[in-house]
C-alpha cells in the first residue's frame, strides 16, 4: 500500500464508512462471547416472542431466546461464510483466469466457454439443488457458493494477464530463465492483485447475501446455530405477531453488505481515479 | 440477420449440453438417493425392494447411460415422470407453472426498465444535484438489501398492519365468484408485492448503469453538434442522448435474467406463488430428480433465449451493429 493510495482511500468518506463497518463487524464477531448479553442457545419458555424491551433489546424468538445475542453470534457465521466462500472463488477464478490469459489458444477457448456456461445459468437454482442434496452444513455452503461465484474474477484476471504478459518485465523474467509457473505466480499475479482485491471485497458481500437467502429458505445454516438468515425464517413464521424477528436481522445483513460494497468501491476509486466520474 | 439467429440457436445446443451435464453430474454424485424417502421410513423395506425401486427409476444404470436416456427422451419433449407421489409427467407439471413465472419476470423486467431509465437519465443530466445524491444512496442500499427481507417488511406493513394487500397466493378464495373486473383487480393486488420487490432487486444495477452511460454519451461530439444547431435541451437529452445511452442497457437487461429466474425461487416461496420457482423448491426438498432436471433445463433455455433476444434487439435498434 503506497502512501498516495492510502491518502486517496481515507479521503473517500464512503470507503472510510465501509471500512469502519467492516472492522466493527470483525470486533463484534470476535468479541461475541463477551458482548452477547445472553447465551444465544438458552431458551426461556416464560418469555416467548417478547417484544423489544430493556431486558431484551431486540426481543425474543419463538423459543424465548434473546434475538440480540443470536444476531451477535450470527455475525461471526456470516463473516466466516463470506470469507471462505470468496477465498474459494478467488482461488478458482484467479487460477483459471491466469491460465486462460497467459496461455491463450485452447486454454482460453475452453475456460471461457466454461465461464459462459456458468454465467448464463440461474446459479441460485444450482446452489439450492446441491446444498439440499449434500445435507446443508456450513462447509458445504461455503464450497458451493465459492464454486459458483468465480466467473467474474476469472474474467478480470484473464484480461489483466492478456495485457501484462506482453510487458517488458515478463520478457525480462523469461530471458532470465524463469519458468511459466514462476512467471505466472511471482511476476504477473502480483500485478493483477488490485482488481482481485476489489472483486473479492464485493464478493464477500454477495456471499453473505446468498448465505442469508439459503438460511432463510431453511437449507443454509441449520438451527439451533444462529444465523441472520434463519432468524428471518422465524420472522416469516411469526409474521403477524413478531415484527422484531424480521426487522433486526435484515438490518444487520443490509449494513454488513453495504459496508463491504462501500469499501470495495472505495478501493477501486482509490486505485483508479479515472473511474471516479464514470459511475 | 436470420443467419445470425440460426447460428446463435445452433450454438445453444452445446451450451445446453454443457449445462445439463454439469447439473446431472452434480445431482447424481451427491450422496443419498431419491428412493431413500420412500424406504427410510419403512422398516419392512428389504434390500431387494430397494433395488427394484432403483431399477424402476433407472437409477441402477451407470451415470452416462442415465444421461443418455434423459437426452434421448428430451428430444421428443419428454422429461420423464415426476418422482413425487402424483407421478405426473414433468413437462405437464412445469407447463402449468411456467406461464406464472414468465409473467412475473416479464412484468418485473418492464417495471425495472420503466423506473431505472428515468432515474439514471435524470441523475446523469443533473449530476451532483440532490436528486443525483438521493439516487446514489438508493442504488447503494438497493445493492445491499436482501430482497427477501424487504419482502417480509412490506408484507408486515401492507399485509398485516395496513391490510391493504394480500400476502400470499395469486388469487383470493372467492376468485371464481368475482365479476371479471373485480377478478382482474384481485389478481393485480396479488401481483403488486411480488413483482414490485422482484423488480427492486434489478433496479439498482440498471439505473446506475444508465447514469454512467448517459454521462458518457453527453460528453460526445454529436451532442455538442445537436446543441450547436439550436435544438432544445429536451430534444438533445431525450432524443439524441437517450437513444444512444439506452442501447447498452438492453444487454444488461439480458444479463439480469438468470438473477431474476433464480430469485423467483425466493419470491414464489415467500408469497406462495404457484410458479416454477416454488415447484423447484418443493422438488429439491423431495429429491424429485426428473422435475429438478426439467426446471434447470428450462431455466437455462429461458436465460439463453433471453440473452439472444437482447442481442437481436440490440442489433435491430443500433444500425451501427452489423451481425452475421
Amino acid at each position: 500500500m503506497d502512501h498516495e493510495f492510502r491518502r486517496r482511500l481515507t479521503d473517500n468518506r464512503m470507503a472510510l464508512a465501509g471500512g469502519v463497518i467492516v472492522v466493527l463487524l470483525f470486533v463484534v464477531s470476535l468479541a461475541a462471547p463477551w458482548l452477547a448479553p445472553y447465551d444465544p442457545l438458552a431458551m426461556d419458555l416464560t418469555r416467548i416472542l417478547d417484544p423489544p424491551s430493556w431486558r431484551h433489546w431486540c426481543g425474543t424468538d419463538q423459543l424465548g431466546r434473546d434475538v440480540l445475542s443470536r444476531m451477535i453470534w450470527g455475525a461471526g457465521i456470516s463473516l466466516k461464510v463470506g470469507f471462505v466462500a470468496t477465498g474459494i472463488a478467488v482461488a478458482i477464478g484467479a487460477l483459471l483466469g491466469a491460465l486462460a490469459g497467459y496461455y491463450g489458444g485452447w486454454w482460453d477457448a475452453v475456460i471461457m466457454r466454461l465461464v459462459d456456461i456458468m454465467l448464463c445459468f440461474p446459479t441460485f437454482f444450482l446452489i439450492l439443488a446441491v446444498i439440499a442434496f449434500l445435507e446443508p452444513s456450513i462447509w458445504n455452503i461455503m464450497i458451493i457458493i465459492g464454486a459458483t461465484g468465480w466467473m467474474g474474477i476469472a474474467r478480470l484476471v484473464r484480461a489483466d494477464f492478456m495485457s501484462l504478459r506482453e510487458r517488458d518485465f515478463v520478457t525480462a523474467a523469461r530471458v532470465l530463465g524463469a519458468g511459466d509457473a514462476r512467471i505466472i505466480f511471482r511476476h504477473i499475479l502480483p500485478n493483477a492483485m488490485t482488481s482481485i482485491v476489489v472483486a473479492a471485497t464485493l464478493g464477500v458481500a454477495g456471499a453473505i447475501l446468498t448465505e442469508s437467502a439459503l438460511s432463510f429458505l431453511g437449507i443454509g445454516v441449520q438451527p439451533p446455530t444462529p444465523s441472520w438468515g434463519n432468524i428471518l425464517t422465524a420472522g416469516k413464521d411469526n409474521i403477524d405477531i413478531a415484527w422484531w424477528l424480521s426487522l433486526y436481522p435484515g438490518l444487520a445483513i443490509l449494513i454488513t453488505v453495504l459496508g463491504y460494497n462501500l469499501l470495495g468501491e472505495g478501493i477501486r476509486d482509490a486505485l483508479d481515479p479515472r473511474l471516479r466520474d464514470g459511475r | 440477420m436470420l443467419k445470425y439467429i440460426l447460428k446463435r440457436l445452433l450454438f445453444m445446443i452445446p451450451m445446453l449440453l454443457g449445462i445439463t451435464v454439469i447439473c446431472f453430474g452434480v445431482m447424481h454424485l451427491a450422496p443419498g438417493s431419491p428412493t431413500d424417502l420412500q424406504t427410510q421410513m419403512n422398516p419392512r423395506a428389504s434390500a431387494e425392494l430397494k433395488e427394484r425401486l432403483r431399477a424402476m427409476y433407472d437409477l441402477d444404470k451407470p451415470l452416462y447411460i442415465q444421461y443418455g436416456l434423459w437426452v434421448k427422451r428430451l428430444l421428443v419433449l419428454d422429461m420423464g415422470k415426476s418422482f413425487a407421489p402424483d407421478r405426473r409427467p414433468v413437462t405437464e407439471k412445469i407447463g402449468e407453472r411456467l406461464p406464472v413465472t414468465i409473467t412475473l419476470n416479464v412484468l418485473s423486467l418492464l417495471l425495472i426498465l420503466a423506473a431505472a431509465v428515468p432515474l439514471g437519465v435524470v441523475s446523469a443530466v443533473h449530476k451532483d444535484s440532490w436528486f443525483d445524491m438521493a439516487v446514489s444512496v438508493f442504488v447503494f442500499v438497493g445493492f445491499a438489501v436482501p430482497t427477501f427481507w424487504l419482502a417480509l417488511l412490506l408484507m408486515i406493513l401492507f399485509g398485516v398492519d395496513l391490510g391493504w394487500l394480500p400476502i400470499s397466493g395469486l388469487r383470493s378464495l372467492n376468485y371464481e365468484y368475482l365479476p371479471p373486473a373485480a377478478a382482474f383487480w384481485d389478481l393485480v393486488r396479488h401481483l403488486i408485492l411480488p413483482v414490485g420487490i422482484s423488480a427492486f432487486g434489478g433496479l439498482a444495477g440498471l439505473s446506475r448503469y444508465m447514469r454512467a452511460n448517459m454521462l458518457e454519451v453527453i460528453r460526445q461530439d454529436y451532442i455538442m453538434t445537436a446543441r450547436a444547431k439550436g435544438l432544445s435541451e429536451f430534444q438533445v437529452i431525450y432524443k439524441h442522448a437517450l437513444r444512444n445511452a439506452l442501447l447498452p442497457a438492453i444487454t444488461i437487461l439480458g444479463l439480469s435474467i438468470p438473477g431474476l429466474i433464480g430469485g423467483s425461487v425466493i419470491f414464489e416461496t415467500i408469497f406462495a406463488v404457484p410458479g416454477m420457482g416454488q415447484l423447484f423448491y418443493m422438488s429439491v426438498m423431495a429429491r424429485d430428480y426428473p422435475t429438478i432436471m426439467g426446471i434447470l433445463f428450462i431455466g437455462a433455455v429461458l436465460t439463453l433465449v433471453g440473452n439472444l433476444l437482447a442481442d437481436v434487439a440490440y442489433a435491430v435498434a443500433d444500425p451501427r451493429i452489423r451481425v452475421g
